[in-house]
């Protein structure tokens, strides 16, 4: 046994678990907890060229499982999120009358499917396991859109199931092309030929639809907007990091040797432009929710953003590390943000952000989570968003891309505009509005994790290093990109 | 051989244009059953792909139609969510009694 496959086996055990045990499957989060975190603690102290062969079945036929630093970095945060998602949902998900009933019993199998299908998104080499992960995640991602509103997470639903036989058909090509579809098997057999140009083009647009970068965003804000806080957290702080890891291993390990430089500025290009949209609607929004979701469409700007930046780098190292770690500070931070904002909202029973007036006061501690992630979403030190958005700039500058540093400079700039607006209504007005007290644990929850997307700031060279088992090569020469091993 | 080597091409490019068409379908029909429909095709001209390329000179490389298997059941168990979550939409806006912007073509 070892904990890569453990990481992927333990959740959907849980799952299975809980839908054996049904009304009480929420007392299972206090197992899952500790088990997953231990786990995640286990894969990060593992040795730097760990890997595991799921049943032991040689390389092409068999399915690689293995701890680079995409995976060390990013497989605990996602455990952190969902540990606190459960245990903030562990009260509102739990069996009462009526239609909280259903949803008791719904809610628990897909947080575990999702916890899986992410896990073994992030653990796995092989492009057609990644399909099954993508479409495990989607499932449950769809059925707590759903929640919220059926019509959302239809559209979702469709447009979700498009991307994904998109990357199915580049799969079907790859599988033909070369007779193997494992990442680490194609970045030394790949040839920049037609079928592999087409193959990386419809699997990148498939996964674009998926991670939402603007103009393929569309379904994101209605559906992250109206399903219930924890379902939204999740949506937004673990789903659409998944598509973005499979680009991300795609365009710099399988096939390094075959992207061009131009296309690498086309997915910049749509990042930059990702950022500058998102963040003008989020500023327009009047609904606090509507905000939050526009706000994660100009997050996921940086992430590819960052693109031609690690490909013109003459030391890929940095803005590698920058990624991984703004993707890691994002997910923290966007998880308290919708949950610390469920809970505003509950209070004043609205929606606007004209609602929250004075709320500062009723709420202290919620409003402190909420202002905790904007500090790390807008990028103001010390936090981890800071850490990646100074070592994104700085790879810009130092690269002359004017047009990058100043979309990155402007972004912040915005970023700050739209997410203290909510705060300074929270913080206004002289009376505070009479509010029923929260449970201990759902106040605890989102603090807990906006306390830590600050407190990466203070970890930078740490995060950096474990980001380094898996950096592209320096271009010094031009040496066959294959990391970890 | 001839006959075998044509039916290699004709596989993947039967496939090619059931995706196209499958693609076609699903950004021109505005309602969600038909569109569910389309992705369908898309998939099956997918599959198709899949499954031709993996063709041999005699043999069949096992291989691709493991991947294919997988894709399918994939695939059966996805339609079947859409299929449950269009006929609860429908119901819920029936019982609302919103039925008058449903589209034209939604038969009972």
């Amino acid at each position: 046994m070892s904990p890569l496959d453990l990481l992927v086996a333990a959740p959907l055990a849980f799952m299975v678990a809980s839908l054996v045990v049904g009304r009480g499957g929420r007392w299972l989060i206090l197992a899952a907890s500790p088990a997953m975190l231990a786990l995640s603690a286990w894969l990060v102290a593992l040795p730097p060229d760990a890997a595991h062969l799921v049943g032991d079945w040689e390389l092409p036929l068999g399915i690689l499982l293995r701890a680079d630093g995409v995976a060390r970095l990013l497989v605990p945060a996602t455990s952190l999120c969902f540990v606190a998602v459960g245990l903030y949902a562990w009260h509102e998900f739990s069996p009462k009358s009526g239609r909280e009933t259903a949803r008791a019993h719904t809610f628990w199998p897909l947080l575990y499917l999702m916890w899986g299908g992410s896990n073994a998104g992030y653990l796995t080499t092989d492009l057609f396991n990644l399909y099954v992960t993508i479409e495990m995640v989607s499932l449950a991602a769809v059925a707590m859109a759903a929640m919220g509103s059926l019509a959302a997470g239809l559209q979702y639903f469709l447009i979700a199931l498009v991307g994904s036989l998109a990357y199915l058909l580049g799969v079907a090509l790859l599988a033909a092309h070369y007779d193997t579809v494992d990442a680490t098997l194609l970045a030394i057999h790949a040839r920049p030929d037609l079928p592999t140009l087409l193959a990386i083009t419809v699997m990148t647009a498939g996964l674009l639809v998926k991670t939402a970068l603007f103009p393929l965003h569309g379904w994101l804000p209605p559906a992250h907007a109206a399903a219930p806080a924890p379902a939204s957290a999740l949506l937004s702080a673990v789903v659409v990091k998944l598509g973005f890891v499979i680009i991300l291993r795609l365009w710099f390990e399988a096939f390094a040797e075959v992207v061009r430089p131009a296309a690498m500025h086309l997915l910049g290009g749509m990042g930059a432009l990702a950022i500058l949209y998102g963040s003008i609607q989020a500023i327009r929004q009047e609904r606090l929710k509507s905000l939050v979701a526009y706000s994660t469409v100009a997050q996921l700007g940086y992430l590819f953003l960052a693109f031609p930046l690690i490909s013109n780098a003459p030391n890929p190292a940095e803005p590698w590390a920058a990624v991984l770690v703004h993707a890691v500070a994002h997910m923290l931070a966007k998880a308290a943000m919708f949950l610390a904002a469920g809970l505003m909202l509950k209070a004043v029973a609205g929606e606007r952000i004209s609602d929250l007036a004075g709320l500062a006061r009723a709420m202290p501690l919620s409003v402190t989570a909420f202002a905790l992630a904007a500090i790390s979403l807008t990028g103001l030190p010390p936090s981890g968003g800071f850490t990646a958005k100074f070592l994104l700039l700085h790879a810009a500058i130092e690269q002359g891309s004017v047009v990058y540093a100043a979309v990155l400079v402007i972004g912040g700039l915005l970023g700050a505009v739209y997410l203290f607006r909510p705060l300074s209504v929270a913080c206004s007005g002289s009376a505070a509005p009479v509010v029923k007290a929260e449970a201990p644990l759902r106040v605890a929850a989102p603090l807990a994790l906006a306390a830590l997307a600050v407190a990466l700031g203070f970890a930078g060279m740490m995060l950096i290093e474990l980001s380094s088992l898996s950096a592209p090569p320096a271009a010094a020469g031009p040496l066959p990109a294959e990391p970890g091993r | 051989m001839t006959i075998s080597t044509s039916l290699g091409h004709l596989f993947p490019l039967t496939g090619a244009a059931l995706v196209g068409l499958g693609l076609f379908g699903f950004i021109s029909l505005r309602h969600p059953l038909r569109q569910l429909l389309a992705v369908n095709v898309i998939g099956a001209g997918i599959f198709l792909i899949l499954g031709g390329l993996g063709r041999g000179e005699g043999v069949t490389d096992p291989y691709p139609q493991a991947l294919v298997i997988t894709g399918i059941v994939v695939s059966v168990a996805l339609t079947a969510v859409g299929a449950a979550m269009i006929t609860r939409l429908a119901e819920e806006r029936r019982a609302a009694g919103t039925a008058s912007d449903q589209p034209k073509d939604q038969g009972p």
